[in-house]
């Protein structure tokens, strides 16, 4: 994998969010790479969703400042719109528009041209090799196939980084697997990935990881690294002796 | 611009496959006019009259008194010229004009015989037929008396008149009522309901993150319900005239305009339910608690303002609709023109400008 260690992609300095006494994110500081698979991990409720809401614009921080693709979230928030793609924990598909009509309507509000879009659909078609059912509604596709289609139409519009919030929850692990193929080829294409999971597994795929404990990060770098540091034999372990502290 | 065509027609598909949406937007406005049509009142009280009194003997004011001290009545005007009766019912207050002929005791002495009109605005038919009967009980009251104690078979002859709807027909009533029902129905409760389930599903996260800008967002899931809304109104409107024979005796045009207003203002109430709502489930309930049953209820469409508990009519001083149905009454029946509306329009627009700014503060702090 090509991580290009000099390009900072997205920039965050002592990120804060209250939400009344409680702290949600607490003086987060960190750096991600372009082109790495930027694992977010931490236990429910350990402020993960809250920080990628912040990120790609949907909330706005108590304090603190956050950059993405080169720029200022909340003062530039069109410009990093543009820029990124988003993936959110409900599977978010349209049920009642077919296939096509999802690639076609989400494409369509990123602004892409109607041959682009053709062209590029005709490819995702075939390479998920669903061309055959294009015209079906979304209701009648099984979790598995909407998930990977979600994702597919998260980065149809090639954005410089996708924001993937927690998008293995509830499939089986074949099906998790191919979702982590489709990962690694994205981010071979030059997107950076940044994805927040509690499957520890999956931990051990990501180039990087940092892990959130009580709205704080505990521990951030490449796998290896971290399982050397605690002593552990897989991630899982990892996890437990910080969150234990 | 595309990109908002683009949304716009998304809006349009959920519409037209969705068997339930397609049931409320088309199928309920048609068994509402046919269920209305039977809705019925029965009591009257303080409803306002005007007295045109061209004898102004002892036995008009007798009679006057009578009615006035019966409790149904409040006397709202002595008229003093026959052309003013027209005028005191466009106004809308008055519903019900007494007429005495001149020389009216004279000739009761004498020929045993007099004469009296009772005139009512029939653009509310039931109220109408009650105001007109209880008049008539009274009168006959007064003469039953009067005969006991002079002995002499004396008569009164009441000719009674309705104007604006002389065929007493109920439903000139339901028609305005049902169009303020199903385009508050459509408007605001179909928006409210279709945001929530964007919001439900987590695209409207999604939507969110994507270039679109949020007002491009609301506008683009509101103009195909203005547009089936405005349809509906369409429908209603031929339905009535067409099929019941309901009379169109103002501006098209104005009415139209109107519908269009009071359609914003629903659009616009629908938002801010959906700005409160997290789930469809709660945007459905409140549109119809706090929505369709004020709308059936306390809007004058089926039980008369006038009869209401004085709280009630407090109350129904805040619905929408009453503002919307006198609207369409005063245009469909009364043929009258802006200049006795303007009151009614303005409170709906100030409505609509009230919640507009209220779901813009809410979107605002959801933000934060």
């Amino acid at each position: 994998m090509k991580t290009n260690s000099e390009n900072i992609i997205i920039k965050v300095e002592n990120l804060v969010k209250k939400f009344g006494d409680f702290v949600a994110n607490d003086h987060l500081t960190f750096d991600v790479y372009e082109g790495e698979i930027f694992g977010f991990l931490g236990a429910n409720g350990a402020g993960k969703t809250t920080a990628i809401r912040i990120l790609c614009g949907l909330s706005a921080p108590t304090s603190g400042d956050v950059e993405v693709a080169g720029y200022n979230v909340y003062k530039q928030t069109e410009k990093v719109k543009k820029n990124i793609g988003y993936m959110s924990q409900k599977f978010s598909l349209y049920e009642n528009l077919t296939i096509k009509e999802n690639i076609r309507f989400f494409a369509g509000i990123y602004g892409l041209s109607g041959k682009v879009i053709k062209e590029r659909m005709n490819e995702l078609l075939e390479s998920l090799q669903i061309t055959h059912l294009k015209d079906t509604l979304i209701s009648s596709l099984p979790l598995g196939w909407k998930q990977k289609l979600a994702f597919s139409i998260a980065i149809f519009h090639k954005p410089k980084i996708v924001f993937l919030d927690e998008p293995t929850g509830g499939v089986d692990p074949i099906t998790r697997r191919q979702f982590w193929d489709m990962i690694y080829e994205t981010a071979r294409s030059g997107i950076t990935v940044f994805v927040t999971t509690h499957y520890m597994d999956e931990a051990e795929y990501c180039d990087r990881v940092s892990i959130m404990v009580d709205g704080r990060i505990d521990a951030l770098d490449t796998p290896s690294v971290l399982k050397n540091t605690y002593n552990a034999i897989n991630m899982d372990e990892v996890f437990l002796k910080l969150a234990r502290g | 611009m595309k990109q908002f065509l683009g949304f716009v027609k998304k809006e349009f598909f959920h519409i037209f496959r969705d068997i339930q949406t397609m049931l409320v937007l088309f199928g309920i406005p048609i068994a509402q006019l046919l269920i209305f049509g039977y809705a019925v009142t029965n009591e009257i009280k303080d409803i306002k009259i005007a007295i045109y009194d061209q004898s102004k003997d002892d036995v008009t004011l007798q009679i006057s008194n009578k009615i006035i001290s019966s409790g149904y009545f409040i006397l709202e005007k002595n008229l003093d010229h026959i052309s003013n009766i027209e005028d005191i019912f466009k106004k809308g207050d008055v519903k019900e004009v007494i007429v005495f002929e001149p020389d009216f005791a004279k000739k009761l002495q004498r020929e045993g015989i007099a004469n009296v009109q009772l005139i009512a605005d029939a653009s509310d038919a039931n109220t109408a037929n009650l105001i007109v009967n209880y008049t008539s009980r009274i009168l006959m009251d007064y003469i039953q008396k009067e005969n006991q104690l002079v002995g002499q078979p004396l008569q009164i002859d009441t000719e009674v008149r309705m104007v604006f709807n002389e065929g007493l027909k109920s439903v000139y009533m339901f028609v305005p009522g049902t169009m303020a029902l199903i385009l508050m129905l459509v408007s605001a409760m179909m928006t409210s309901i279709s945001i929530a389930r964007e919001k439900e599903m987590g695209t409207m996260e999604v939507l969110l993150v994507s270039p679109l800008k949020p007002a491009q967002i609301i506008i683009g899931k509101v103009i195909p319900y203005v547009t089936l809304a405005f349809v509906n109104a369409i429908t209603i409107i031929l339905i009535g005239y067409f099929v019941f024979g309901m009379p169109l005796k103002g501006s098209i045009w104005l009415l139209l305009l109107e519908s269009f207003l009071f359609i914003s203002m629903a659009l616009s109430l629908g938002i801010f339910i959906s700005t409160m709502a997290r789930s469809q489930q709660v945007a459905m309930f409140i549109s119809i608690f706090a929505l369709m049953l004020p709308t059936l209820l306390l809007s004058g469409f089926i039980f008369p303002i006038e009869n209401m508990p004085v709280l009630l009519q407090w109350i129904s001083h805040l619905m929408p609709p009453k503002y919307f149905i006198i609207i369409v009454k005063n245009i469909m029946l009364k043929g009258t023109g802006f200049m006795y509306i303007w009151k009614e329009t303005l409170i709906l627009t100030g409505m609509m400008l009230f919640f507009i700014a209220l779901s813009v503060k809410k979107f605002k702090i959801r933000l934060e």
